[in-house]
């Protein structure tokens, strides 16, 4: 008898700690949930304009999308994701290749200046990030790239010309390979680069696939530096200054609603590849071959 | 452990010992090696190595050339950084004005810049030449084998594939992160800002900016020495808290009698999928004294005033550490999910044994666990925090700004430097603050970062 009252108690206490648990989840995740929620919302909102006398709109339309498509005079949001895309496809082609020459030697290679190379490399990401920028700009300058259809060239240069300082991920994945694979190879006569494009590479998918995705997706992430570079070259926007512009004072009070589509149609491809990449993340960091 | 690591480092040395150093050329060089310090790539074609010897050579004679046709006059300019102003001169002849060329010190620092740097770079260059000078010899006297040119690339594909690999990424550092950087950080040196119109000349200053900035009676120092502090609070704050807090709902989330995990996690995870300055730039529109968040509440009658989210300075500071717990929260708890499963659960079950409750295992157990396996983890966010440009920058802009002053209430160190800079053209001060912000992370990092264990045993586990 005794017995039974205990273990029902517990259940009860159980039970509430766990109405409790999924009450506050419940509260967390509307917290979470509700701007994502609010702007898919706004961007089918027919009223214009960002001061809103109501939370949820009282009319819904798709003219918000069609303005971002067609109305090009102002701001020209086609183009913007054009030069997005076009930027970011080199630039992931070129930040790949380094981010994966960089790792292999890093974690495979032996070479004199290797561990100088680590510290070097430790210490210059502590800089912050743009503290070159108005440098870098100069120097772009210097070379005829700060001009029209040449601020892309720039701006692929400036997203992958960095890009090799950032191995560490891509260099702890081919730690994780085991070093006799290499060693047999090697006996067999292979040479490194042999080594590197038929051993290591054919091993790394997971860290390839993420290194790619994270490299493509850095010009539509960025921000400051596409505005430094671009200043007021409206024909090389990228999609974030595009989307900065709009909620500008003189933009925003016919922009906001189309403001909010934009995110929405920026926010889905990104969204879609990100969820696909953070598979990868994980088998990435977990390493190489298993077993 | 110290005296492991020291063996492993000696190892390495020694890993990389060779007879073919510039003393040894120099003392044992015969003639044709004393030649080539003069004539790059004179012993190596003596040696038959006839296409690396020219390769050399070519080095030489374009950075001959490049030095007589603008390299001395580029290195002659760096002291002064020029002097002559743009003039308008009446020119009779034409009947006009015209404007004569005057210097501009900028990129005179730049060019002054490049060249030195070239010059590094060719040293390097003529040292590897002495050395391969010397190895040809040592070769010939050894009767050992001369690679030709045709060798020399295949083993750019084996044993020097690093060589090949490293170029391209090399190239791009230095171009567009090396260079800038010391660039930037020699105009901390000059005179280079609007105040005093110095624009377009400027001159060295020495020590003057970093003791206008470390000066407690001047407005800048006064600014500097408060943007510091709360630039530090916020890092604290905002690395504190986000790691605590994504750790409770990463425990929360995977409790066993949790139900529906994978759905939590993704409502979560939505938040990081969305790119951030997006993200932040809605959440900026949400929290003005007219938007959604203030509508809302308004409605609900919780409040009949707009909130000042953004507008007053405590305000302001609160709440773009709420934003980032947002913006963080779910980061942390996709970060940490994997390491907590791998708690022993002994150590929980002894803990329920002795009664303790929730919170005790919590501070007792999971934050001591957490924190000896996730320390990089957590100074890599301190660090990131420190330089969180876009939270800042994209959610209050740094306001709200006090009448005069350079930086608003909610500036961090960065955004500061932004404002200097890119909006206020004052580049001297600029390049000082970036400075003193590399020098808060490199004491905070490179400390801690030595004191890890994957930096200390990187070969461990390979």
């Amino acid at each position: 008898m005794m017995k039974k009252t205990t273990k029902n108690s517990m259940g009860v206490k159980r039970r509430v700690t766990n109405v409790f648990v999924h009450l506050f989840l419940t509260v967390m995740a509307a917290i979470w949930v509700f701007p994502v929620f609010w702007v898919v919302l706004t961007s089918f909102s027919g009223q214009i304009g960002s001061y809103v006398s109501s939370f949820l709109p009282k009319t819904y339309t798709l003219d918000n999308y069609k303005k971002l498509f067609t109305e090009t005079a102002i701001l020209n949001f086609p183009l913007m994701f054009k030069n997005t895309l076009i930027i970011a496809v080199f630039t992931c082609i070129i930040s790949t290749f380094f981010v994966l020459s960089v790792s292999y030697c890093m974690s495979r290679l032996r070479f004199k200046v290797r561990k100088p190379f680590l510290n070097i490399a430790l210490i210059l990401t502590l800089f912050p990030g743009f503290m070159s920028m108005i440098a870098v700009y100069y120097i772009l300058k210097v070379l005829g790239l700060s001009e029209g259809a040449m601020i892309r060239v720039a701006l692929i240069l400036v997203y992958s010309g960095g890009s090799g300082l950032g191995f560490y991920i891509a260099k702890g994945f081919f730690d994780t390979i085991p070093k006799a694979l290499d060693e047999a190879a090697l006996l067999d006569g292979a040479t490194k680069w042999k080594v590197y494009t038929k051993i290591t590479i054919p091993l790394s998918k997971p860290i390839i696939v993420y290194t790619i995705l994270t490299s493509f997706l850095s010009p539509w992430l960025d921000f400051i530096f596409a505005k430094v570079i671009c200043r007021a070259n409206a024909s090389t926007y990228t999609v974030s200054i595009g989307l900065w512009k709009m909620l500008e004072k003189e933009y925003i009070n016919d922009w906001f609603t189309s403001f909010a589509a934009g995110a929405v149609c920026v926010s889905i491809p990104i969204a879609a590849l990100f969820i696909y990449m953070q598979r990868y993340y994980v088998e990435g960091l977990s390493g190489g071959v298993k077993g | 452990m110290s005296i492991k690591n020291k063996k492993i480092k000696s190892k390495e040395n020694t890993d990389f010992y060779s007879p073919y150093t510039m003393k040894n050329a120099i003392t044992k060089g015969d003639i044709f090696t004393k030649i080539a310090m003069l004539v790059m790539g004179f012993g190596n074609v003596a040696r038959k190595q006839i296409g690396k010897g020219i390769f050399f050579l070519f080095f030489e004679v374009a950075y001959i050339l490049f030095m007589i046709k603008s390299g001395i006059y580029n290195l002659s300019m760096l002291p002064s950084l020029g002097g002559t102003a743009q003039e308008k001169v009446w020119s009779e002849a034409k009947g006009i004005f015209i404007y004569t060329v005057g210097d501009n010190s900028l990129l005179l620092l730049l060019y002054g810049m490049a060249t030195i740097l070239l010059t590094v770079g060719f040293l390097v260059i003529w040292v590897e030449s002495v050395k391969s000078a010397y190895k040809a010899q040592c070769n010939v006297t050894e009767g050992v084998h001369n690679n030709n040119l045709i060798e020399d690339l295949t083993s750019l594909f084996d044993e020097n594939l690093h060589k090949l690999l490293l170029a391209g990424p090399l190239t791009g550092i230095l171009a567009f992160t090396v260079i800038p950087l010391i660039f930037m950080i020699s105009m901390a040196f000059t005179n280079y800002s609007k105040d005093g119109d110095h624009l377009i000349l400027f001159n060295w200053v020495g020590l003057q900016n970093f003791i206008k900035v470390l000066n407690f009676n001047d407005s800048i120092g006064q600014t500097f020495w408060s943007v510091l502090g709360w630039t530090l609070i916020w890092a604290v704050f905002a690395t504190g808290l986000n790691y605590i807090m994504g750790m409770i709902l990463a425990i929360i989330i995977n409790r066993r009698d949790t139900r529906g995990k994978s759905f939590w996690r993704f409502c979560f995870v939505l938040s990081i999928a969305i790119p951030q300055f997006v993200s932040l730039l809605i959440m900026r529109t949400m929290l003005q004294p007219n938007g959604a968040v203030n509508v809302l509440l308004k409605s609900m009658g919780v409040i009949q005033d707009s909130l000042p989210f953004l507008t007053d300075a405590t305000w302001a500071r609160v709440t773009v550490i709420v934003v980032n717990l947002w913006v963080g929260i779910p980061f942390t708890m996709l970060q940490v999910t994997g390491i907590l499963q791998n708690i022993p659960v002994e150590l929980y079950e002894s803990a329920k044994v002795d009664g303790a409750n929730a919170a005790v295992t919590f501070f007792r157990i999971t934050l001591p666990y957490m924190l000896f396996v996730t320390t990089p983890y957590v100074i890599t966010q301190f660090t990131n925090n420190v330089n969180n440009f876009n939270v800042i920058y994209l959610l209050s802009g740094g306001n709200p700004t006090p009448v005069g002053s350079t930086a608003g209430k909610t500036d961090l160190l960065v955004t500061w430097l932004y404002k200097l800079t890119v909006d206020q053209q004052y580049y001297d001060i600029g390049a000082v603050i970036g400075i003193f912000t590399f020098i808060v992370l490199a004491v905070f990092s490179l400390l801690a970062y030595r004191s890890t264990g994957s930096y200390k045993n990187e070969e461990e586990f390979q």
